[in-house]
């Protein structure tokens, strides 16, 4: 190909973007997932907002669910994207239980899973633009891990996306200890829920806390947290320094 | 100002999709616009997609229409080999597949709404993006913007046909009322167990909004009508 043809075809990929196929930016987002290991296994919270920019649009996305027997996931991120990953884990899942040789996937081979596709994506330019957390217990081994857009992959005790990463870890860091009771692990991620709620400007008043053990998944209907506003600094701050904030 | 005539067909507007007790109504504005032009006052852009499913397109005119061609061709396909009417959530699922497999080059949002024996009357919003959801009721286009508050306010479940069209035609006017690139007339689509029903209100059939006047002929009709003498037959 020849030097003016090349430049034709560049301008032409770079005019339609026909050649490369790549994800550029997200559309319809869902902010913080956080999940925590507790003494049953293991926990993680998620509202149910969709942001389209900065419009909170959506306010009912599920995004946490129940993976196979052994895991959740929750998803930050591009709405769309999540989507496409549920039915890749559902084909993932069903081919693992058509072997029919009991034996099922655990949580750390979903999570493995999860890292090859988002790496590999990342490799070609066009990632799924999530930030996944997955947790699960198999044989009474507890799990939690998360994976971001560029493959990047960890477990932990505590686990945080998006905002939470700099609003809830604190947090966690400072409160969280090996077994947990299953109401002190809630208040937990309650806590930090509030927090998200007061600062960050994508989260919506409507969230959903998942428990995963060894029995199964429960996935808690959805609802509201109380907040406060009656700090006595928050009545009249500008009183004395007119036009300040 | 530049009315700059080769800029892409895009129709801006406003597409709402409401379930009631029993369907859907669909509603749109009529106004496609190029650039500052509006190249078509009277558009439809509810789509058929088969006899019980209806599409609301926005955004870009061509890559709505040519979605929503695929669309039809498939699922008329798919109601060949399967014997019966094609339900409301294959074909969103097939506008979600055309929706996120190219999203890098469609700029188009769409309301998916019918009414199947499974399921009855259900809405199904696609974005830009690809995602797919299914809700209660939807909104779309620029003027969906100036909508959200009014129906936080006005929505609520198990509406009858009459309350469903009226809060869609309400909405839709209102849109048009501020919204640049949404205008024209307003277009319904209800679709029930019994068919489908078109409607058309054009604007002097909706009502008036803030600081906006009674049409009228002329100046002169209303200068003859302040004066004393009577005006003869």
């Amino acid at each position: 190909m020849n030097s003016i043809d090349a430049t034709i075809a560049e301008k032409g990929l770079m005019s339609s973007e026909m050649g490369s196929e790549r994800t550029l930016y997200p559309y319809v987002t869902g902010t913080s997932v956080i999940g925590i290991k507790y003494k049953d296994g293991i926990l993680m919270a998620a509202d149910m907002g969709g942001s389209y920019g900065s419009t909170l649009r959506y306010k009912s996305v599920e995004r946490l669910k129940p993976i196979g027997k052994h895991s959740l996931i929750g998803a930050s991120g591009e709405i769309s994207d999540f989507q496409e990953i549920l039915r890749y884990l559902d084909e993932l899942i069903l081919y693992d239980n058509m072997w029919d040789d009991g034996n099922s996937l655990g949580p750390k081979e979903v999570h493995n899973y999860l890292t090859r596709v988002m790496y590999n994506r990342r490799n070609k330019f066009n990632p799924l633009w999530n930030s996944l957390v997955l947790g699960g217990v198999k044989n009474g081994q507890k799990y939690l891990g998360t994976v971001s857009m560029i493959g990047v992959h960890f477990e932990d005790n505590h686990i945080a996306t998006g905002f939470g990463n700099h609003l809830a870890r604190p947090i966690l860091r400072k409160e969280w200890h090996e077994n947990l009771s299953f109401e002190d692990g809630v208040k937990l991620l309650e806590k930090c829920m509030r927090v998200l709620l007061y600062r960050d400007r994508s989260a919506v008043n409507k969230l959903q806390i998942a428990k995963i053990t060894e029995e199964g998944v429960t996935i808690s209907q959805p609802y509201s947290l109380k907040t406060f506003w009656g700090f006595s600094a928050f009545q009249n701050p500008t009183k004395g320094a007119e036009g300040s904030w | 100002m530049d009315l700059n005539l080769d800029a892409p067909h895009s129709m801006g507007t406003t597409i709402v999709g409401v379930t009631y007790d029993g369907g859907v109504v669909l509603g749109a504005d009529s106004r496609t616009s190029t650039g500052m032009y509006v190249a078509n006052r009277a558009s439809d852009k509810i789509t058929q997609l088969t006899d019980n499913v209806y599409l609301c397109r926005s955004g870009s005119a061509a890559d709505s229409q040519v979605v929503s061609d695929y669309v039809r061709y498939f699922l008329h396909q798919h109601t060949i080999q399967s014997g019966q009417p094609a339900t409301v959530k294959v074909a969103a699922n097939l506008i979600r597949l055309l929706s996120y497999n190219n999203k890098n080059m469609l700029q188009t949002g769409l309301i998916v709404g019918g009414w199947d024996k499974y399921e009855g009357g259900k809405i199904y919003g696609v974005p830009l993006g690809g995602t797919i959801l299914e809700q209660p009721f939807t909104i779309g286009g620029s003027g969906s913007s100036y909508l959200y508050g009014f129906f936080d306010q006005t929505w609520k479940e198990g509406m009858s046909k009459e309350e469903a069209e009226k809060l869609v035609v309400k909405a839709v006017s209102l849109a048009i009322a501020r919204d640049g690139a949404s205008g024209g007339v307003v277009r319904t689509v209800i679709i029930n167990s019994e068919g489908v029903t078109r409607n058309f209100y054009p604007g002097d059939t909706l009502p008036l909004w803030h600081e906006e006047l009674e049409p009228q002929n002329s100046l002169l009709d209303i200068l003859s009508s302040t004066s004393p003498e009577p005006m003869s037959t």
